[in-house]
């Protein structure tokens, strides 16, 4: 008769792994892995009074009227042009590369990290929209005009420190950024002037 | 034939679900309206959760269509609103927040509302001096 060997059973532990298994589930369906994305936009602070609002006074030649009709149509200081032009024409709009009397004015302007600049920081882009504009419409008007600023920020920021925008240092971030300032007017459905 | 060893599986799993423990984020709100945000391609990501409130607008989900029609209404946490309420659900999240600051409103808006309505509730933001506000957005390519 063979001698039986007593131990201590072991405590039985392959349901932990069905157990953990369904948390696990739990988890998988109730999460929401979006990471929540956006454009972001600063608003203009309210206006003191409603005076104070029609006093913002800007050069013609400094503002670039995007307007949408409640159809989608796209009218950019009175040309119709569509979706796919607006970042072309923003582009050239904010950078004024010939220095055109019909785009916005150049400042000499001492940025740290790229010395004296001729930049055209006067300018404002408004975007107008009618009440029955879709969203859709107005989000990629926006998400154009961004795409304008982010190549041209990108470009500059490959010419002068040899890499993308998103790479360089925070104080070569804020050089672009003050050689390329981002100003979209938002709100106000009728005024243009204010900034961002 | 050999069993395999499988006392390490638990240990596996429990890795895994600390994992989507950890990123996990439970919406606190039901959504009573539906919507479809847009799609952009230069979005960028929501920095400092704690700190964003979010406004859904767009149409009731077909639940709640029967009772509230099919416009465009606003939601704010947990019930329908008017734009002028948001000032106080503004006030209302500010004072809950540490980093009063960093408040950020998070529009999630369905793609077909007319601009109308986001004006409104923008104008509304200004006053309530909510002035860093994002469009919130799919990716596209």
């Amino acid at each position: 008769m063979a001698k039986k060997k007593r131990t201590v059973p072991g405590l039985n532990a392959s349901s932990t792994a069905d157990i953990s298994f369904i948390l696990l589930i739990f988890f998988l369906v109730t999460t929401s892995m979006d990471t929540d994305m956006g454009l972001v936009r600063r608003l203009p602070p309210p206006p003191e009074d409603e005076q104070s609002e029609a006093e913002i006074d800007v050069k013609e030649r400094n503002v670039l009227n995007v307007k949408i009709n409640s159809a989608g149509n796209l009218m950019v200081n009175g040309d119709y042009i569509g979706l796919d032009q607006l970042c072309e024409r923003a582009k050239e709009f904010v950078q004024n590369p010939n220095n055109s009397p019909s785009l916005p004015e150049k400042h000499a302007k001492n940025i740290p990290l790229l010395g004296m600049c001729a930049v055209t920081d006067k300018h404002v882009i408004s975007v107008q929209t009618d009440r029955g504009t879709s969203y859709n419409v107005y989000f990629q008007v926006q998400n154009e005009l961004v795409r304008a600023y982010n190549e041209l920020r990108d470009e500059l920021a490959k010419a002068r420190f040899g890499k993308v925008y998103a790479n360089c240092t925070d104080e070569q971030q804020e050089a672009i950024r003050g050689y390329y300032p981002q100003k979209i007017s938002e709100a106000e459905p009728k005024n243009y002037g204010g900034e961002k | 034939m050999p069993e395999m060893n499988t006392s390490s599986l638990p240990d596996l799993i429990f890795t895994i679900l600390f994992f989507f423990m950890i990123v996990t984020t439970m919406r606190e709100v039901t959504l009573k309206v539906k919507f479809t945000v847009p799609a952009g391609t230069e979005l960028e990501k929501l920095e400092k959760k704690s700190a964003v409130s979010f406004i859904y607008v767009g149409p009731p989900t077909d639940q709640l269509r029967a009772t509230m029609g099919s416009g465009t209404r606003i939601q704010l946490n947990d019930r329908f609103a008017e734009p002028a309420e948001i000032m106080d659900f503004v006030a209302q999240e500010r004072a809950s927040m540490s980093d009063q600051a960093a408040q950020q409103i998070s529009l999630k808006v369905d793609q077909k509302t007319k601009m109308g309505i986001v004006t409104d509730i923008k104008q509304v933001l200004r006053k309530s001096w909510a002035l860093k506000i994002n469009y919130s957005a799919s990716k596209r390519n």
